[in-house]
Formats: structure tokens, sequence, C-alpha cells
């Protein structure tokens, strides 16, 4: 057993394609300023038709590790994040490492749709502190608008493509644990609300329920997070949710009173890349130097299943 | 509660979530055409109503509540 768990660095890729709302105005009956007020995306990336998930999620990992000092050898679990592969198996996770030269790692896909990032970040720091994984590399990546319907106005306009990924590793023994014990939870009975159905189906979802949901029961999971973590949102200084949607993001951050200059908007430029959203986030803010390493961070996932958790970590 | 009490209450609860001015929600006052207020934010309105007046505004219903009366009569009903 190690002490606590760690993450060492962050790595986000995004493909080259721009879509802007006006390009979206050409296919469906939707405009510029709709779309900012409703969901607060300006513009967002669509990957290539040949550009699979396994691809976004190699160049995400490969910038995570490059970035964590880690040999791929260092490497001996890793775990992606995905709702949207091509198809069920072989995994992205076994494809993905093999790609990235980590030898014969553990290698699995886990999905909690767009939860997805805060889960695997919670069983790759449960792995690690119970001595099942030495150094774990974490990814989110999407390629939602594969499962897309481009004639549907109240979901093309949201969903985009990306991959975030993290490194987590032992915490020594004088340091304080990195990664807070994650909160997470669902509520299957509301499995209706955000649904792909049959195998050429599209993504549905019921946009108003959602939105209830998300800004009533997700802030007190973020507190909870707080809570067993020991601190309190006064004491955070990056709050990261899922990037589902602007006014969701306001609203959370409203009830836990956190400051919106400590808060991710990376949607606005991204889009709602489901799982990849909070690493994408991430390493957009530390480029951005938005983030105060040693400091706490907030993160909070949700979304089909329904699902959701949250967990705070220490900053890299 | 008093229908006056409800209303002023809702008027607290929409200059905190849409930022309009409480003075402006008056009862016939149409929520999209007189006070730019967007379905989402009728759902945080709806939300937040809840906590305050102990009644459940549900999604159903919310589309039929087009008017600040509207919402004052059915958390009267209800409560």
């Amino acid at each position: 057993m190690v002490a606590g768990a760690k993450i060492l660095a962050f790595g986000g890729y995004q493909p080259d394609k721009v879509v802007t709302n006006d390009d979206l105005a050409k296919l469906v009956d939707t405009n510029d300023e709709w779309i900012r007020t409703r969901v607060g995306i300006q513009s967002r990336r669509v990957a290539r038709d040949d550009e699979t998930v396994a691809d976004m999620a190699e160049a995400a990992g490969a910038k995570a590790l490059a970035a964590s000092g880690l040999e791929p050898s260092e490497v001996d679990l890793v775990i992606v994040a995905t709702c949207s592969p091509e198809v069920p198996l072989p995994n992205v996770a076994a494809t993905v490492a093999y790609r990235l030269g980590i030898p014969a790692p553990g290698a699995y896909d886990l999905n909690a749709a767009c939860a997805g990032f805060c889960y695997a970040i919670g069983a790759a720091s449960d792995a690690v502190r119970t001595g099942s994984a030495r150094n774990v590399l974490v990814i989110g990546a999407e390629k939602m608008t594969s499962w897309i319907d481009w004639t549907d106005r109240s979901t093309c306009i949201i969903f985009a493509d990306g991959a975030g990924a993290a490194v987590v590793s032992p915490a020594a023994d004088d340091e304080p644990t990195g990664i807070g014990p994650v909160v997470w939870g669902s509520a299957g009975d509301q499995a209706n609300k955000i649904t792909i159905t049959g195998r050429n189906g599209a993504l549905a979802q019921d946009g108003q329920a959602v939105f209830r949901w998300a800004t009533t029961a997700i802030a007190p999971v973020a507190l909870e997070a707080c809570r067993r973590a020991g601190v309190t949102p006064a004491d955070i200084t990056a709050f990261v949710p899922h990037q589902a949607n602007l006014r969701i993001i306001e609203a959370i951050a409203r009830k836990l009173g956190i400051p919106r200059d400590r808060v991710a908007d990376d949607i606005i430029h991204s889009g709602n890349t489901s799982s990849a959203s909070i690493p994408l986030a991430l390493a957009r803010m530390a480029e951005q130097g938005r983030l105060r390493p040693g400091t706490p961070a907030l993160l909070i996932a949700f979304g089909a299943g329904l699902t959701y958790a949250s967990q705070v970590i220490t900053v890299p | 509660m008093t229908d006056q009490e409800i209303l002023s209450g809702l008027a607290e609860i929409i200059e905190e979530i849409a930022g309009t001015p409480a003075d402006e929600v008056t009862p016939a006052a149409n929520f999209v055409d007189d006070l730019d207020i967007d379905s989402l934010s009728m759902v945080e309105i709806a939300v937040a109503a809840q906590d305050k007046f102990g009644v459940e505004i549900p999604d159903e219903q919310l589309k039929d509540l087009k008017t600040v009366q509207d919402v004052v009569n059915f958390v009267s009903k209800n409560s």
C-alpha cells in the first residue's frame, strides 16, 4: 500500500476542423445567438472521418506521458473512458497502450458516459493506492459526432470530439494525497433521459430534464467531494465541471459560491466532448497559466446513465 | 402564504436567476415576451421556487405557466 496517489501531468488533443455556429446554421434551423445563449458554445472541433477514438486517445496520452517525465515502460495500467468507440471490441485501451510503446499493461475501457473521466481517475487512484498498479495513464476520448444526427438541432449544436489524458502516480510518504476520495453515484431510474438506441442509432436527450437534474443534483455531490477531501469551496482554485452546457456550469458554480474566474469554460471553443471535456479543460487551463500547482481543484462529471462522479485533486 | 408573499418571493428568485429587476415582475408579465426568460431559466426558477415554497413544478406543468400570475396560482393551489 502507498499513502496516496497524485496526478503528475495532463495532456489534450483536439481535431483540426473547427465548426462554428454559423456553419451549423446552414445544416439546421438555428443561429449563433440562440446557441450562445442556450448552451454557451461559439465553436467546436470535429474529427475527420478517418480519425478514430484511438487516434485521439493516443495523441492526448502521448502528451500527458511526455509532460509527466515517465517512460512508457513505467506505466502498467491504461484506462480509456469512452462511450463513443467505433466498435465494441477490441477495446480502445489496449490499442492505445501498444501504439504508445507501453509494454503489456492492464488495459480497459470504462463507460460512464460524460462522467467517465472522474470515474477513471477514481479507479486509477485506487489501483495505485492498493498496489494493483504503479503508474496509470487515464484517458478520456470521444468521437461524439459519429453518433450524432446532423439534422437534430437539439444535439448537433452541442456535441464534439477530442481527448484528454492524465498520468496518475504514487504520492511520496511525506506528501499530501493528491487525489481525494471519489464521490460517485447513479440514477438509473432516469436512464431514458440520454440514449443511443440501436446499432445505427443517434444520441437523443431530454434536454430540459437533464438541465433540471444537473442544476439540482450535482452541486451537493461536489460539496460532498470537498468535505471528504477536507477542503471547502472557498479553498478551490480551479473548478472544472464536465463541459456540458455553460448555463449548467454557471448554475453549479453559483450554488457552490465559486467565483467565475476560477471556473473552467472550455466548452465555449470545444463544445461538449463527453468524457474528454474535463481533461481537455485542465490541459487548456494549465497552458493558459490558470492552474496553481499545489492547490486544490474540484472536478465533477455527470452524464448518461445517469451517472456522476466528483473528486478534489491537487494541481500538478 | 398569501398571493402577495408568493409574488414577492418569486420576484426575488427571478431577479437572482435572470437579473430582472424585482419591480418588473408584475402579475401580468409574460415570462418570454415581457421578462425575456427562456425555457432553461424557467427550469432554474421552478427549482428555486420548489426550495422556497416547497411546491414542485414538474417540467410538464412548466410549459403551461406563461405569466407570473400563472406561477403564483400554481404555488398557491399546491402549497
